[in-house]
């Protein structure tokens, strides 16, 4: 081993404790019981929230029939409802809940802040603008783009061309952290100007529509946009997973980074991609969900006990928070209420308990 | 040995040192910072950089250590042209800490110094026996072994240096570059970490430093670079480099320079306005 030699006189006696690690041969990962229970807990949580979700409705089907059909086990008649109705609902709360989580998490990591959130980086405001447009404004462009493209498309593609432009503006020989958030901010602000005078000179029925949209919801979500933010939801855990190792060393700074042999601004930059793109997929399949991605990595950091954001685990806090709340929005209160709703009444307390906590050290 | 060497550098004889900036021009956005500097690192010591503020001592460590690049002239590193190596490569030649290093909050001692095993492993190999090994060595080496598993936040500022330094270990290079280890550490910590830099050092580490006060870089340095405006004022050991006029001439600062009492080297006494008897 290079490097200096120990010193005689040091205590030999005292073993430090590190941490254990699991190895299979040449492959090690280091080993965080609680880490790993968490997660599985959260995917087995995840699981069944997303199986009584499947089953609540106006024909209500027990909780191991829905598991029974989605194992291919099941009735017909039963098939029809789960595959075909509830289904796209119900994955598009699973898909859009892990997508924002992971956005999240990598939004923190990278802004090394806890009130971070992909909004800030102009994508939600972006993909709203897009949407408000297509949806309100009538003429040639408008139905040109809806047909051609499809609205789930425009809005992704509309919060993806956000966020590149948020990242190009904060670029100044690399991209700082904090750089990102105030320029983030103030695109979304604009963002936000142009949604509300379009809604402002839209046509009332228009509106309505708009606004419904601009909740987010899970309602009538069909395959077809749910397939989009689907693939890219997988592809992009895909490349988050290959990177997230060289990203370890980010959390103490590029200074540090580069001395440990991380070319920080290239994993950077694929990351924040990572995290456009992600948040850009969950807004076009459910609108702009409020909340999700702030509280996720932090309820995640919170019951793992970890000091940075664990992906995976905050991906699946996403989706348990989205597919709960969803149920909550549909069955605990007299009327049908949109997701958004019910995530912002859990997601604001708790960004008010983040700013005191913050105010406070 | 290590003063023949001093010698053999100075004269251009003998290019022993693992680590040189030949002929390097460093600015930001403009503004030229260093320009046309050389220095070489003679091995096995610890060298010093002081100069005023705003001389480049910083930019030039941050130079030698990759940070920067120069706009002219090269940094060589064990032969090699250090912009030309891959990232990862000079990680496992060359440790380096900054200053103020920020830790996420909650992490634990052992996971931070842990870390620094970073340019040794890939994903599929994040944590072999031979990391463990390291890892339980450094932390023994820096006397932190008892604070393994407290978080990095709940330290004091000296054992939390200590600590810093543990992970620069941790990366097994025998090339150390620490921008002001001292600077916000009250003056016991501060010799309690440069006794530490000195142990590291007798055990054969190549030790750079950019310190800010003159009286410790002096007892603890065999080699002193004195900068002043981007340029080496003076080099060599502290007590042919610290005279009064050179202290003068690259502080602006009237001083005395003494034997130390307690020590082999100089210790600077500086005469200001006031409070001053000169006898």
């Amino acid at each position: 081993m290079n490097g200096p030699d120990v010193k005689p006189d040091v205590k030999p006696d005292v073993k430090p404790s590190v941490a254990p690690g699991v190895r299979f041969g040449q492959v090690s990962f280091v080993w965080r019981p609680l880490l790993v229970f968490v997660t599985l807990l959260l995917a087995a949580a995840t699981f069944l929230v997303f199986c009584v979700s499947i089953g609540v409705g106006d024909f209500p089907i027990g909780l191991s029939r829905v598991i029974a059909t989605i194992l291919g086990r099941g009735e017909r008649v039963d098939e029809f409802v789960v595959m075909d109705l509830r289904m796209p609902r119900a994955l598009a709360g699973l898909v859009v809940g892990i997508a924002l989580g992971v956005s999240g998490a990598i939004t923190q990591s990278i802004a090394r802040n806890p009130l971070a959130s992909p909004d800030i980086l102009g994508v939600t405001g972006g993909a709203s603008a897009v949407s408000v447009f297509l949806v309100t404004v009538s003429g040639g462009t408008a139905t040109a783009i809806v047909s051609s493209v499809g609205l789930s498309a425009a809005a992704l593609l509309g919060g993806l061309g956000t966020g590149l432009l948020v990242y190009f503006l904060a670029w100044r020989r690399g991209v700082d952290g904090f750089r990102l958030i105030l320029i983030g901010i103030s695109v979304s602000a604009v963002m936000e100007a142009i949604t509300t005078w379009l809604l402002v000179t839209a046509d009332i029925r228009d509106v309505a529509k708009a606004q419904a949209w601009l909740v987010g919801s899970l309602d009538n979500r069909s395959w077809g946009e749910v397939r989009i933010a689907l693939w890219c939801t997988l592809v992009l855990l895909v490349v988050v997973a290959s990177v997230a190792f060289q990203f370890k060393p980010m959390h103490f700074g590029d200074e540090i980074a580069a001395g440990l042999g991380v070319r920080y601004s290239m994993v950077r930059a694929v990351l924040l991609l990572c995290a456009v793109l992600l948040a850009a997929a969950a807004v076009s399949a459910a609108g702009p969900v409020p909340f999700v991605a702030l509280v996720a990595p932090q309820v995640a950091m919170r019951l793992a006990r970890c000091p940075t954001p664990p992906m995976v685990a905050s991906g699946l806090v996403g989706a348990l928070l989205l597919i709960g709340a969803d149920l909550v929005a549909r069955t605990a209160l007299p009327i049908s209420l949109p997701v958004g709703v019910v995530t912002a009444a859990i997601g604001g307390p708790f960004l008010v308990y983040l700013l005191v906590r913050a105010n406070l050290r | 040995m290590a003063a023949q060497h001093i010698a053999e550098v100075e004269a251009g004889v003998g290019d022993t040192s693992r680590l040189a900036a030949k002929g390097v021009t460093v600015g930001y956005g403009g503004r030229i910072v260093i320009d046309e500097l050389d220095v070489a690192i003679p091995p096995g010591v610890i060298t010093t950089v002081i100069g005023p503020n705003g001389c480049g001592k910083s930019t030039l460590l941050r130079t030698l250590s990759r940070l920067l690049k120069p706009t002219r002239g090269t940094v060589v590193l064990d032969g090699d042209d250090i912009v030309k190596l891959r990232t990862r490569d000079v990680a496992k030649k060359l440790g380096l800490l900054p200053q103020a290093p920020v830790a996420p909050e909650g992490l634990t001692v052992s996971d931070l110094v842990a870390r620094g095993r970073h340019p040794h492993q890939s994903w599929l190999r994040q944590w072999s026996s031979d990391d463990v090994a390291v890892v339980e060595r450094a932390l023994a080496m820096t006397g932190v072994s008892d604070l393994a598993d407290r978080p990095v936040d709940s330290l004091s500022g000296g054992q939390r240096q200590r600590v810093w330094i543990s992970m620069t270990l941790a990366q097994g290079t025998d090339l150390l570059l620490l921008d002001e280890p001292t600077t916000y550490l009250d003056l016991a910590h501060a010799i309690d970490v440069l006794d530490l830099v000195d142990d590291l050092h007798e055990s054969g580490c190549t030790v750079v430093m950019v310190l800010h006060d003159l009286n410790l870089a002096t007892r603890y340095s065999d080699n002193l670079v004195v900068m002043r405006e981007g340029a080496i004022l003076a080099q060599g050991h502290p007590r042919d480099v610290i005279t009064a006029e050179l202290l003068h001439e690259a502080f602006g600062l009237r001083a005395k320079v003494i034997d130390d009492p307690v020590g082999d080297r100089p210790l600077i006494v500086p005469i200001g306005r006031t409070h001053v008897q000169l006898g």
